[in-house]
């Protein structure tokens, strides 16, 4: 499969030249009118080929997250600080321990036109903990769930009962995966949701068609008719730039550079939204010993990271996830370079000299450009990183278990959810291996706390000890870019997996 | 011939036999499988596991062979892991695409390349020759991505006349998007097929009989037509037959560059998600495919010029 390969790295070079001819582009000036009605939308996302799916339980890419987006709806979302906003239900409380949740549903109808009751809600949760289905994303999230005690409170109130108490609960309801379907929803191919689009046609790696939803119940969308397309990275630029798309998801930062000198392309872009980091294991020589952690976050020139890898589209991280979002400590103080201290924790910790490993793939954007940048700085302090390159499709799953030290990238997500998912000892993705029972224990009890503050201050107590002791280097926070058509209106800069990015409810066209 | 045939067809069994079994063998070689790359930020690894089971990849790869070789005898391509779908679906409505792109390809290319051909080798070394030589060897020369940048930047970016994707186009409703990939397309192959009519030509118009023929007063555009262009043809049909790679190549890049999803999006897909099942089916259909064009092509030129069977 050589050519293939050799076809896929000639198209890296392809998005470049041919955002290169964009400057010359004429085209018409920007227009902030009020709202327009009417018109067809059609929004290009990386494509997933056949491994797209139309069933809202199964979904992993962004593609298909803004299709379910757009027919289905969730009880809670995330707001643009990934702190958890009302949706189908309007509101919650719990019963002072955060065990049992009450949960009142707002006022939908679904595109078949029945009401939105509480069976809707239990029948979605158990299809998504069916375990003959092991595919339902949100099975492990919404572990602590016992449906058995579940249930309805009234026509339009549902208690959800959990195993133990979570104050985190209902931003678990808004990950992914968790779309309230009909009661007796069976086949995925016949899509009916609250949403603000009806299913009109999908075709997996191509296409979904949908229109608007007049009865929706946050007000009908303006747009008459949205377009899901999917597309790798230089079709999706070439595709915002010829027209055949008015907003194009997820683009590199090196298209942005050369979009915002012409006209026919806007560039929104949520700033320092994601992460970038190496991940070193703390269990593994010679990141077992927690000098030579520290000399390595002292070691990385963060700025320049950013300027080269991210083409300076994002900020320096200060090694923790989730700048920005609620819990995160902003108070502590920024990690400088600091490469003479660096040489001492080495020299102390007999580093000074040896080679190390750093495990790397072609999986995202900047990987090996990152993990190669990295290896020259190191070398400042006479320690060697040999970058050992692998395949990028089965990364995510290599990481877990090969090199000591490698590349991580996280998308938006609420801080408690990381750490769940990769910081805990029976963490799924514990890709530092950090692996504490006391730090286990201290989580939970964090999570339990129903005060708001009190939990906040014990969260960030937890994530000062991450930053210090722990294995992540978050070196840089990429901006997340999304490209929109001039004529496109009302597109958010925010997070991707929160409620308002990828709105198409909430846009026009001028 | 009716021998001849049969030989070729059942040789073509053999190659199938085994080309079946190499992709299988190379396709388990790469490494992890259909349910490790569901193994992103959503699956836990023990559903990662029971998926697996699921999809049946927990047996041995020989038992999976042998169940998958059954269901092709009875004309049933499988299930795709990815997609749960028939696997003769995705066969069909890709190679559908990729046919279309080729055909349309091959509409142009064939009556470009023997005019031009044939314009050349009747000038031998003539003004007009060594420029259509000049031009379309320079542009084979150009590697197909080139060439595709280029045209998108000035036809479909610049201009706005054609689009620049297939992203969200319809070939029904806009058959303009055929025309930049076939652009594309058209550089080598017609370079490649030129030359061959080109000498084609040169060959018969030096042959005996055609000098015969011309000394028996025979017009000049009947001796082309009836002499010389057949004998002419055959290199190029033996070198269209031959140059199917090189246009699968070509495809391969236009596809990836113009997202179109036809054949070799298809592939591609179907081994970086490690979907067995529908890499043996593409990979199936386009042996047949192959194995027929060149059985079509040398029945075709035997047809032409049947004396070239006693040159077996």
């Amino acid at each position: 499969m050589l050519r293939v390969s050799e076809a896929l790295r000639r198209r890296g070079f392809l998005g470049m030249a041919g955002a290169a001819g964009l400057a010359a582009i004429a085209g018409c000036g920007t227009a902030t009118a009020e709202p327009k009605q009417g018109g067809r939308l059609r929004a290009v996302y990386a494509g997933g080929g056949a491994k797209e799916v139309l069933d809202p339980h199964v979904q992993s890419l962004f593609v298909d997250i803004a299709r379910h987006k757009a027919i289905y709806e969730k009880l809670v979302e995330l707001g643009p600080d990934l702190k958890p906003v009302p949706r189908l239900a309007a509101k919650w409380d719990h019963d002072g321990t955060a065990t049992t949740w009450r949960f009142t549903l707002r006022d939908a109808k679904f595109h078949d036109g029945a009401r939105l009751v509480p069976d809707d809600v239990l029948y979605s949760l158990s299809r998504i903990a069916d375990p003959a289905a092991p595919d339902r994303v949100a099975q492990s999230s919404l572990g602590t769930l016992d449906l058995k005690r579940s249930k309805a409170i009234g026509p339009s109130t549902v208690e959800l009962v959990l195993t133990e108490p979570n104050a985190e609960f209902p931003a678990l309801l808004a990950g992914i995966g968790t779309q309230i379907v009909r009661n007796g929803f069976k086949d995925p191919s016949k899509p009916v949701g609250t949403g603000a689009f009806r299913y009109v046609s999908f075709e997996a790696g191509r296409s979904m068609v949908a229109s608007r939803y007049d009865d929706y119940w946050d007000g009908p969308a303006r747009i008459e008719e949205l377009h899901l397309l999917s597309a790798d990275s230089d079709a999706r630029a070439n595709a915002v730039q010829g027209g055949q798309a008015e907003y194009a998801n997820d683009m590199t930062a090196t298209f942005a550079r050369t979009a915002e000198g012409g006209k026919t392309v806007r560039i929104v872009a949520a700033k320092a939204s994601t992460m970038q980091a190496f991940v070193m294991k703390v269990d593994q020589a010679p990141f077992d010993n927690p000098d030579v952690r520290l000399a390595f976050k002292l070691l990385a020139d963060r700025q320049r990271l950013v300027d080269v890898v991210l083409a300076g589209r994002g900020e320096v991280g200060n090694d923790l996830f989730g700048k920005g979002y609620q819990y995160y400590p902003a108070d502590l103080p920024a990690r400088e370079r600091d490469v003479d201290r660096a040489k001492v924790l080495l020299a102390k910790a007999g580093l000074a000299g040896k080679e190390v490993e750093i495990f790397t793939a072609d999986a995202s954007a900047g990987f090996v450009a990152a993990a190669t940048l990295f290896a020259e700085q190191v070398a400042e302090a006479g320690v060697r990183l040999k970058v050992s390159t692998g395949s990028p499709q089965t990364y995510a799953k290599d990481l877990l278990t090969k090199g000591a030290i490698g590349n991580h990238r996280s998308g938006a997500m609420p801080i408690p959810q990381y750490v769940t998912d990769r910081l805990l000892s029976h963490s799924p993705f514990n890709v530092t291996h950090w692996r504490r029972p006391a730090f286990d224990a201290a989580f939970a009890a964090a999570r339990a706390v129903t005060d708001e503050a009190e939990r906040s201050r014990r969260y960030g107590v937890l994530q000062k000890t991450l930053r210090d002791e722990g294995g992540i280097l978050a070196w840089g926070l990429p901006d997340y870019l999304v490209a929109v058509s001039a004529k496109v209106q009302g597109v958010q800069a925010v997070p991707p997996n929160t409620l308002d990015q990828g709105r198409f409810d909430k846009v026009w066209l001028a | 011939m009716r021998s001849y045939a049969v030989q070729r067809a059942l040789l073509a069994v053999v190659q199938l036999a085994v080309l079946s079994v190499l992709v299988f063998a190379l396709t388990s070689l790469l490494p992890g499988d259909a349910a490790d790359l569901r193994f992103t930020e959503t699956l836990t690894p023990s559903q990662v596991a029971a998926l697996r089971v699921e999809l049946g990849l927990d047996q041995p790869p020989a038992s999976r062979f042998v169940h998958w070789l059954g269901n092709v005898l009875t004309g049933d391509l499988g299930t795709s892991l990815i997609s749960g779908g028939p696997v003769a679906d995705i066969v069909r409505g890709s190679i559908g695409t990729t046919l279309v792109l080729t055909l349309a390809t091959l509409a142009v290319v064939v009556p470009l390349a023997v005019a031009l051909g044939i314009v050349m080798g009747t000038r031998e070394n003539g003004r007009v020759d060594r420029a259509i030589t000049s031009v379309t060897v320079a542009l084979s020369a150009i590697p197909d991505f080139v060439i595709a940048v280029l045209l998108v930047a000035v036809f479909a970016l610049k201009l706005g006349w054609l689009p620049a994707t297939w992203v969200g186009g319809n070939l029904l409703s806009s058959p303009a998007l055929l025309i930049l990939p076939v652009a594309v397309l058209l550089g080598r192959t017609v370079c490649l097929l030129s030359r061959q009519v080109r000498a084609g030509t040169v060959a018969a118009l030096r042959a005996e009989y055609v000098t015969q023929a011309r000394r028996l007063g025979v017009p000049r555009r009947q001796l082309l037509l009836r002499h010389v262009l057949p004998n002419a043809a055959v290199p190029g049909v033996q070198e269209l037959a031959r140059t199917g790679d090189t246009l699968l190549g070509g495809v391969l890049v236009v596809e990836a560059i113009f997202a179109i999803p036809g054949f070799a999006t298809a592939l591609v897909d179907g081994v970086e998600t490690r979907d067995v099942p529908v890499v043996q089916g593409l990979t199936l259909v386009l042996a047949v495919a192959a194995l027929l064009i060149n059985l079509a092509a040398d029945l075709v030129c035997n047809r032409l010029v049947p004396r070239s069977e006693l040159l077996r």
